[in-house]
């Protein structure tokens, strides 16, 4: 084809010369004889298909490996819970005996193997909902604050700090709390509260030893704060930053703006936030076992001495004689297991979907 | 609205403002106060029980003074010793597993989702599980079984590192750019040689801190070891007794009427919270610098 | 030295997405090849393609026959093999970040099992010498790490890098597109060296750059390769109205 002569052309300068490098080069350096010793060594090398299977399929046991465990741990805790969910069924987890001496309502006699959850539940519940009542505002309050309003200087050491909090250990806490927590609670909250709540019936000043109930939602909240707390922030930081400036353009004050900017868009991770610390304290064992009073006993009064669930297993486990028995407090950790996935898989679900999977930040 | 009206809403939504200025300052006071009380309380009670006794002795009998924690503070060693030989390498290559062959994969997203459920198990429940598949079965030919020993505590407090360095390790490898696999591969290194020596190596820094962060967690917990390694007053390393653990002795310490039993209680909580917050620090510390040097 | 390569009846696919339809060409030894066309015309894939690197994604497929030299990449050899002959140079600098100048270059041999010092030591030096960094890192070999090098210096690198293992062919992606002009003609320069010891196939779409470097030039279009001839035919007298349009600047 004869071509017109278009408008741009590579000049004929531009190519290059057939042959030979450009004036002033150096010539590449003729190959010796040691390349193609490697390149004999490199193909002589297999394709390492064996190791390759062989790695993979060893990366895979460590994954599936997490199925097992967990399956391992639904199977044992079903498998040894059912001597007493044979004889009681679900009841075992409301039912009320009453004792022959006294005609007052009696749940857990291990001697006579008279075994009924229904205190620990109770327990359970009551700590946790008064934990989660004392801490989602603060927690809330913490992440607003720490997110909206804090001077940036400060932000770095009160997010540490808070995180510091989430690391403590359970038994410390615990120990704390009865050294520290419980004295303070019985000489001056107590009283204030039988004084200005007492007509509730939710405050009576039957137990002296300033244990119960109420102690063990106080330490439980400050045990699941941080976790609400971090993680509201993380779904507060995940809202986009045009919302901010949306309502900020109307014309709003701060709160404003974080009332209906920010917390509208985040609430439904801020539920999850507060569902994935309930799960935390549903589940906590040593620094409530510590301040709950370890009674099997169900009380209004919730300065009382009660126990839960977790605390009931921790202090009797050990020294479980009768297999009924060891069946029951199974049976309470499989009820334990079940809620706690429960629980925490809702949480997860609801987090998800308002940080879509976005990477979580350190701390 | 009249100018008058408009005046009093704009006061009223000011002084709202305000308020909750205040409430969220006096939320974050309140949060901060405990733990600064306890820090604080901890350091003074710590700081004034512990001697040199308490490295180096182990405790004497009721009534005695003196005495220490270090039969405990050896035992903690050794089952995390043990935790961490179970926990880490079935994380670490649960997490290759994520990121380098399942990515995107239904089973991916199993496994993930099991991870998080495991992790969400309260500890006592490892407890009891860990007593229920080592302590009580007597299998003649598995060393371990049968009995109360340092073995079982081990292993449930490694069941409980796995999903935090499992998570770690997948989010670490995710962040290697994929023009350093490619490189890898063009060389024509095998895949297996490929993910370990280049994007394993390349994430060390993120995946070490999450075991760091999974070792620190475990290190506090006391639950899962009550009815496993059940604890021992005397000097032990033998894994298949039952052994002593920091948390557990200050547990039992703490629940005690004495007072210098008490003592020893706060001690060794300053230690365990100083060997906490120094794995927490060096995390964040690694972390802030930028995990990945160089990686463009 | 160099091996041709032959490329029969070539077709990939991604997914569902026919890339490339029925390639045929030869591509001579110790020469430069460059391939030109517009953005998404399948050059790379086709580079791609002959070192098997288009199978690490998993939706990617390819029938037909590419014969470096002699052997059959697709039924004589599995692709770990094939690129121990065929090295390549990527479109951004990758170096590894956590190894040294040094520990680069030895990659491809070191993680392939190779040991000994003795010879790892005059391999890294004539690589860098031929990819013409080495006076650039000559004292800092084990020191610095590859990453905190220059863009341009990082490319090098990876040549360096590539050539460590004797390969065959050496494949570029647009290895100078991410790099300054300064950069970029000494990677020209470079390239206009190494091809009378290696077979070169380079992808640009600078097409001066092809113009300078390449003996011969293939022009690709949605797939299809339009014209595979000398690079003097194909900018001054190009046998198809497509390669003319492209090479004047009416698209791409």
């Amino acid at each position: 084809m004869n071509a017109i002569v278009p408008d741009i052309r590579i000049s004929q300068a531009q190519f290059q010369p057939e042959s030979g490098p450009p004036d002033g080069q150096p010539p590449v350096e003729a190959a010796p004889a040691e390349a193609s010793a490697i390149r004999k060594f490199l193909l002589s090398r297999g394709n390492s298909a064996i190791a390759d299977r062989a790695f993979s399929w060893l990366m895979r046991l460590c994954a599936f490996s997490i199925f097992v465990i967990v399956a391992l741990i639904a199977f044992e805790l079903v498998l040894r819970s059912q001597l007493t969910w044979q004889k009681f069924g679900f009841s075992f987890f409301y039912k009320v005996f009453t004792d022959p001496d006294t005609h007052m309502p009696m749940f857990w006699d291990p001697v006579n193997e008279h075994f009924s959850a229904r205190p620990f539940v109770y327990g359970t519940l009551v700590s946790s909902f008064l934990a989660l009542l004392m801490a989602i505002p603060l927690a809330i309050g913490l992440a607003i604050f720490l997110t909206e309003m804090c001077p940036k200087v400060l932000r770095g050491p009160l997010a540490f700090l808070t995180e510091l909090l989430a690391a403590i250990p359970s038994v410390i806490y615990g120990l704390w709390a009865v050294t520290v927590l419980v004295p303070l609670l019985r000489e001056h909250i107590n009283p204030l509260l039988i004084n200005l709540l007492g007509w509730t019936g939710l405050f009576e000043d039957t137990n002296p030893t300033g244990l119960g109930y109420f102690s063990a939602g106080v330490i439980l909240a400050v045990m699941i704060l941080p976790i609400i707390s971090s993680l509201t922030r993380e779904v507060m930081i995940a809202v986009p930053h045009s919302q901010r400036e949306a309502v900020l353009a109307l014309g709003a004050t701060r709160w404003e703006m974080i009332r209906m900017g920010v917390l509208r868009n985040a609430r439904i991770g801020i539920v999850g936030a507060i569902i994935l610390g309930l799960g935390r304290a549903l589940g906590e064992t040593m620094a409530v076992a510590m301040v709950i009073g370890a009674t099997p006993e169900i009380h209004r009064n919730l300065l009382a001495n009660g126990s839960s669930m977790a605390t009931v297993i921790a202090n009797e486990y050990a020294e479980a004689v009768s297999d009924m028995h060891l069946s029951a407090l199974t049976e309470i950790g499989l009820a334990l297991f079940l809620v706690t996935i429960i629980v925490n898989g809702l949480a997860q679900v609801l987090i998800w979907a308002v940080t879509r999977g976005t990477p979580r930040q350190a701390g | 609205m009249s100018s008058d009206a408009f005046k009093f809403r704009y006061q009223m939504r000011t002084l709202t403002d305000t308020l909750v200025t205040t409430l969220a300052i006096l939320a974050t006071l309140i949060v901060i106060a405990p733990l600064v009380a306890i820090f604080v309380y901890l350091l003074y009670m710590g700081t004034s029980s512990l001697n040199l006794a308490f490295f180096t002795k182990i405790p004497v009998p009721v009534g005695e003074t003196g005495g220490g924690m270090a039969n405990a503070i050896l035992g903690s060693g050794i089952l995390l010793s043990v935790a961490s030989i179970i926990g880490v390498p079935i994380g670490i290559g649960a997490g290759i597993f994520l990121a380098e062959f399942g990515r995107g994969t239904t089973v991916a997203n199993a496994v993930r989702f099991t991870a998080d459920v495991l992790n969400g198990v309260p500890s006592i429940v490892m407890g009891l599980a860990a007593y229920a598949l080592i302590v009580v079965p007597k299998i003649p030919f598995l060393p371990f079984t049968g009995h109360f020993s340092a073995f079982s505590g081990g292993v449930a407090l490694g069941l409980m590192m796995i999903p935090t360095v499992c998570r770690t390790t997948e989010e670490m490898l995710l962040m290697v750019p994929h023009a350093i696999r490619e490189a890898a591969l063009g060389l024509g290194v095998p895949n297996w040689r490929s993910v370990l020596s280049i994007t394993v190596k390349t994430a060390s820094p993120g995946i070490i801190t999450g075991c760091m962060l999974a070792f620190a967690r475990v290190a506090g917990e006391t639950a899962p070891l009550i009815f496993t390694v059940l604890g021992n007053q005397f000097w032990s390393t033998n894994l298949n007794q039952p052994i002593a653990a920091l948390p557990l002795q200050i547990y039992v310490y703490a629940m005690s009427p004495y007072d210098d039993w008490h003592r020893l209680a706060w001690a060794g909580s300053l230690v365990l919270i100083v060997l906490i917050v120094l794995a927490v620090s060096l995390v964040r510390y690694v972390t802030s610098r930028g995990v990945l040097k160089g990686a463009s | 030295m160099g091996v041709g390569i032959e490329v029969i009846n070539l077709n990939a696919w991604y997914g569902t997405n026919h890339t490339l339809q029925d390639i045929n060409l030869n591509i001579p030894a110790n020469h430069a090849t460059a391939l030109i066309g517009p953005s998404g015309c399948g050059k790379s894939t086709f580079v791609r393609c002959i070192n098997r690197m288009h199978e690490t994604n998993p939706i990617a497929r390819a029938t037909g026959t590419v014969r470096i030299g002699d052997l059959d990449i697709y039924k004589d050899a599995k692709p770990v093999q094939i690129r121990r002959r065929v090295g390549m140079v990527f479109q951004r600098p990758n170096p590894f970040p956590t190894m040294s100048i040094y520990d680069n270059v030895a990659a491809g041999l070191k993680l392939n099992g190779f040991a000994n010092h003795r010879v790892l030591d005059e391999i890294v030096e004539k690589s860098l010498k031929n990819s013409a960094l080495w006076d650039e890192v000559k004292d800092d070999l084990k020191k610095k790490s590859g990453a905190s090098l220059s863009g341009g210096q990082q490319q090098r690198l990876c040549i360096a890098r590539a050539l460590a293992v004797d390969p065959e062919v050496l494949l570029m992606d647009e290895p100078a597109s991410a790099l300054d002009p300064v950069s970029t003609s000494k990677i020209e320069d470079l390239i206009f060296q190494l091809k009378t010891q290696y077979t070169i196939v380079i992808v640009t779409h600078n097409m001066q750059q092809a113009a300078r470097v390449a003996e011969k030039t293939g022009f690709f279009l949605n797939g299809r390769m339009v014209e595979f001839d000398s690079t003097h035919k194909i900018f001054t007298n190009p046998s198809d109205k497509r390669t003319e349009d492209y090479i004047t600047g009416r698209f791409g």
